[in-house]
């Protein structure tokens, strides 16, 4: 095997822990918005410096073999790939780490009808799932997975968009609950991203392996 | 493989061409066109009729004994196997692996040998134009001005491989082609050549055979690919090393190939 071969696999396996501690990270932000758990949100809070971390060693390792390689066609790609992959999900962990600062800020825990009415925990499982297929299309290079992230996203964009009406009438009939529901929304919005976030990640899988670039195209 | 139709001119075209020594068939059906003022990379495995195929061009493969080649070589579209081979030569000036300077030839001399050789007569000052020109051209000028009677052997191995390119450019050819012109040259004096190529392109057509892949995607604006004879991929180098449309392209510019 081509060292560059055994470079870019040892690259693959560090982006894979990328993706372990980026889910678990979200993941772990539902749960502490979902229970009021402070002390699991501390957690994602003190951990969003792993991914950090993580995300910089991948920075350096694409550095390195783009100096010692020279990478040509696929290899490349792959890299050019994986640097904006990377990038993509230190942003969702990013986000995980806001939601937690939420739940670390908020004075008691979320009613379970604006939680049901403002569809937010189906918005954070589909989030959760999306990332999860972009993850198993990068692993198995498999672009029929990553473009079926297209139409997952719209899920997302449609609970998104539907939110501010939702909540609107919901405040008319429980004023008091309005701060929540401005947390409420403030998710909504990052979960929408971790969508756009995963929607960038599976185009740069498809760039990566049909050299094709959809970014900014509409048509998937 | 199909035939790449380029849309600017062409000066060489090569339509089913094969060559062979003896029975032994190193190039197999090659169809390709080289456009003016490029520089065209040609890559491929060590065996792969690379070389054979650049020998071809000037006619040098059949000075082997037991070569022959059968198919369309054209220059403008002239067909170079009905040119009297010095007329080709005239008309493709070729470089070398290793600088190959006339040893006990000066600087000055060097630069017109082809004129000596071929018996054509100039008046000084035309020689002094010739040489002048064509040193400046190859950027050796300035370096060697003031020596222009000392031995080619005098000067660097770099020095010396622009000086051979020199010698070529002397002649006022179409095409130049260069076979692994920078292997036997330190990486300041590949450099040089390399930014050289970009130059002469202005004036000529550069073919480059070289094993050196990354030269080939600094320096050319087409690559060809060939291997076990064939001409498996030709397109602009920018595609070849971003999306390679063959897979043994990919394999040997990934460094993949068994």
């Amino acid at each position: 095997m081509a060292q560059i071969e055994t470079e870019l696999q040892l690259l693959k396996v560090e982006v894979t822990y990328m993706y372990t501690l980026v889910r678990s990270q979200l993941s772990n932000a539902r749960l502490a918005f979902v229970n009021f758990d402070k002390d699991l949100a501390r957690e994602v809070t003190q951990k969003e410096k792993r991914v950090n971390a993580t995300e910089l060693k991948i920075d350096r390792d694409c550095e390195n073999i783009f100096a010692l390689f020279c990478p040509v066609a696929i290899d490349l790609r792959f890299l050019l790939a994986v640097l904006k992959i990377n990038s993509n999900l230190e942003r969702i962990g990013d986000i995980a780490d806001g939601i937690a600062k939420y739940v670390i800020k908020a004075d008691g825990p979320f009613k379970k009808e604006l939680l049901e009415v403002s569809r937010i925990l189906q918005m954070y499982d589909e989030s959760v799932v999306i990332l999860d297929d972009t993850q198993n299309a990068f692993e198995q290079e498999d672009t029929i997975l990553a473009r079926g992230v297209f139409k997952k996203d719209e899920f997302l964009d449609n609970i998104n968009l539907g939110a501010t009406g939702i909540l609107d009438k919901y405040l008319k009939d429980h004023p008091e609950d309005t701060l929540q529901a401005l947390w409420i929304l403030s998710i909504i919005r990052r979960l929408e991203r971790v969508g756009d976030q995963s929607k960038n990640i599976a185009e740069e899988i498809i760039f990566y392996l049909e050299a094709k670039v959809l970014k900014h195209n509409k048509k998937h | 493989m199909e035939s790449t139709i380029v849309k600017d001119s062409v000066v060489i075209k090569s339509r089913d061409f094969n060559a062979y020594f003896g029975t032994n068939h190193v190039v197999k059906n090659v169809n390709i066109d080289i456009p003016r003022n490029q520089v065209v990379a040609v890559m491929g495995p060590s065996g792969c009729g690379k070389t054979t195929y650049l020998r071809c061009i000037n006619r040098m493969h059949e000075l082997i004994p037991g070569a022959s080649s059968r198919g369309e070589m054209k220059i403008n579209d002239e067909d170079i196997y009905e040119m009297h081979p010095i007329f080709v030569r005239l008309k493709i000036g070729m470089v070398f692996q290793r600088p190959n300077p006339f040893p006990n030839l000066s600087i000055y001399d060097n630069v017109i040998a082809g004129y000596k050789l071929n018996g054509i007569k100039l008046a000084r000052t035309e020689r002094d134009r010739i040489v002048e020109h064509s040193l400046t051209r190859v950027a050796l000028w300035n370096e060697v001005k003031d020596s222009l009677n000392k031995k080619g052997s005098f000067l660097s191995g770099g020095q010396q491989q622009r000086l051979c390119i020199a010698r070529a450019v002397a002649m006022e050819p179409e095409v130049l082609l260069f076979d692994e012109p920078t292997s036997a040259l330190d990486p300041i004096s590949t450099s040089t050549v390399e930014e050289l190529f970009h130059e002469l392109k202005t004036n000529y057509t550069l073919i480059i055979v070289t094993h050196n892949m990354q030269q080939a995607a600094r320096v050319s604006d087409r690559t060809a690919f060939f291997y076990l004879g064939e001409l498996v991929e030709y397109d602009e180098t920018k595609t070849m090393f971003t999306n390679p449309k063959d897979n043994r392209t990919q394999n040997y510019i990934t460094g993949r190939f068994s």
